[in-house]
């Protein structure tokens, strides 16, 4: 469904800006479509011409190099039981994130102010630094600690205090984007504001993030190649291992991109098939991806991508929806999004609460100069 | 504690390993961002076979590890195929690191000013083809301008992104940076590992937090209000 709307999309923003060809545009753009192509061809001609016959090295097309990378013993003791590391420290690092972004996630939502700063500053401060940084300072402290799988164990509390920060807005976003009637009417039912996080909005929230963090879980595999830094042994790890035995990293390394880029890859599909059936969960939009958060000092996960991906062709040629400039850019802070939801934005069940809150002033204030006047 | 800040701030020259940490950015942002803006361009274009090479480009640097990239460029392109930009060894991985950011960091520019693009309303594209723009003339002129301005907090994300992500030319051999730093610090004043590590750590706020402001506020000023 979300592959449908994002190629649908594209393939809509690529039809409006030229027209339907004539015969004579078609011609054009068959003659353009066999320059480019040629120019592709050419370019991939020279970096096979690069590759067969480098300056003062071997031919790194030759057989000799890409047997020993591609041979079954490569595959059963280096390739595989590399692949295996990375997925148990991505599995890990998962649980750990989406264990650490509830918690975090929850904490700046709760009354308590107390808590919410220091959730908000746990989280704002893993979000900022680099995971390679935090890696390799647990790496050694865990080994001056005297852990014996130091790197592993880096890696993962790594890959969890920087993911896990994500989900953490994530889960903020999630329940922030929910319409406001759900907290209203499980406060007028009578449940305490921690009441009505726990069992209404924040279940909703999880549901309607799941598809960004299975996008997230891409990132999570992503960064287990750092771990190499580390002398981890993961995937990457093996493959140079492998590599510096023959002396063809080159082709070890290209055989790794192609693993890495698979599971990559159908973890990415799975993520845009999963908003479909979640959005039936949820009153919040399920959104595909972590919208990647600006760090510190700016609260929102809502700016242009995701409006940008819900502003889309109505299939009855309807007028697509409007968006308020509370919902554009950055500025949606999610601080007070209760009051501001009313203030300036746009509750779909109430399509008069779409009020600009400059033009609002101004009526208001002209209003009450008329009074005065009165 | 203080003596502990003085004594490593006297020894290592940290300031100069977070510069060089900027250069990697700044170089590998212009870049990053001239493909980007070429990529978007192509993945837009009425060319079929330009939008299919534009597409898969940006769906292979969004699916691998940036760190192999790094370990391809200074062990794959420099020591196989021997692509080099210089003698001197410092700047040649400086450069082959800058390259490698660049192209990964291209992908994920040209996804916000598409996202950008898909913010400015269809009856735009429909008023200039009206007015008999071709498509060069509708992109440069009507379409992108306004794109860049809604896509400003895609890439001030991506900025950040590529802030931090500069820490992973470790992989590409450029010793002078910060994580390599902070490896080298630790390894010799162990008894003081936290310091060490927060001393990085703000460092990284410090310079993330006015990226993130300066985004959030640039977004809302350039933001076109419909």
């Amino acid at each position: 469904m979300a592959a449908k709307t994002s190629t649908a999309q594209s393939g809509a923003s690529a039809s409006v800006l030229f027209d339907q060809p004539g015969p004579k545009g078609r011609r054009l753009i068959t003659v353009l479509n066999w320059i480019a192509g040629i120019i592709v061809a050419i370019v991939v001609v020279l970096i096979l011409m690069r590759l067969h016959n480098p300056p003062d090295g071997e031919n790194q097309l030759s057989w000799e190099l890409w047997k020993p990378a591609l041979e079954s013993e490569a595959w059963t003791d280096f390739y595989l039981p590399g692949l295996l590391m990375t997925v148990q420290a991505t599995v890990l690092a998962v649980i750990g994130s989406v264990a650490f972004g509830l918690v975090f996630g929850i904490g700046r939502l709760l009354p308590n102010a107390l808590l919410r700063v220091i959730a908000g500053a746990v989280v704002e401060f893993c979000r900022a630094v680099p995971v390679l940084l935090l890696m390799i300072f647990f790496w050694r402290w865990f080994a001056f600690a005297g852990l014996s799988n130091a790197s592993y164990w880096a890696v993962v509390l790594a890959l969890v205090l920087y993911n896990g920060s994500v989900v953490a807005e994530l889960v903020r976003s999630g329940v922030g984007n929910l319409p406001g009637g759900q907290r209203e009417a499980s406060l007028a039912l009578g449940l305490t504001e921690t009441q009505s996080l726990m069992q209404i909005e924040v279940p909703q929230a999880i549901v309607a993030m799941l598809p960004a963090a299975v996008t997230q879980l891409v990132v999570v595999l992503k960064d287990t190649a750092l771990g190499s830094i580390i002398m981890y042994t993961d995937l990457l790890q093996e493959s140079r291992r492998l590599g510096s035995m023959y002396f063809n990293i080159l082709q070890t390394l290209v055989v790794a991109g192609v693993v890495y880029f698979i599971a990559c890859w159908l973890l990415s599909r799975l993520a845009e098939w999963l908003p479909s059936r979640m959005q039936q969960h949820t009153a919040a939009p399920a959104e595909l991806e972590p919208i990647a958060p600006i760090a510190a000092g700016d609260a929102s996960n809502v700016n242009q991508i995701a409006v940008a991906r819900e502003v889309e062709e109505r299939p009855l040629r309807g007028t697509p929806r409007q968006y308020h400039v509370h919902h554009r850019g950055t500025n949606a802070s999610i601080h007070n999004w209760r009051r501001t939801k009313y203030e300036q934005g746009y509750e779909p069940t109430q399509p008069d609460s779409q009020v600009d809150p400059e033009t609002k002033r101004k009526s208001r204030m002209s209003s009450e100069t008329g009074k005065s006047q009165n | 504690m203080m003596e502990s800040f003085l004594m490593l701030f006297a020894q290592y020259d940290i300031p100069r390993a977070f510069l060089v940490n900027i250069e990697l950015t700044l170089w590998s942002a212009l870049f990053s961002m001239v493909l980007g803006t070429v990529l978007v361009m192509m993945r837009i274009s009425p060319i079929s076979s330009l939008r299919t090479v534009a597409g898969g480009y940006v769906e292979f640097f969004k699916n691998m590890p940036l760190t192999i990239i790094m370990v391809f460029m200074v062990l794959g392109a420099f020591g196989q195929l021997k692509l080099s930009f210089s003698d001197t060894f410092a700047t040649n991985f400086f450069w082959l690191a800058v390259t490698g950011l660049s192209l990964y960091t291209a992908a994920f520019v040209c996804e916000s000013l598409r996202s950008g693009i898909n913010t400015v309303p269809l009856g735009q594209a429909e008023a200039a083809r009206a007015l008999g723009l071709g498509f060069m003339q509708s992109a440069t002129e009507i379409i992108l301008p306004q794109a860049f301005r809604g896509s400003v907090a895609p890439l001030g994300n991506t900025l950040i992104a590529l802030l931090k992500n500069s820490t992973v030319a470790a992989a590409a051999s450029v010793s002078t940076e910060t994580s390599s730093l902070m490896s080298e610090m630790i390894e010799y004043h162990p008894d003081v590992i936290v310091s060490i590590f927060m001393i990085f750590a703000f460092g990284y706020v410090i310079l993330i937090i006015p990226i993130g402001m300066l985004t959030t506020y640039l977004s809302n000023k350039l933001a076109v209000r419909r």
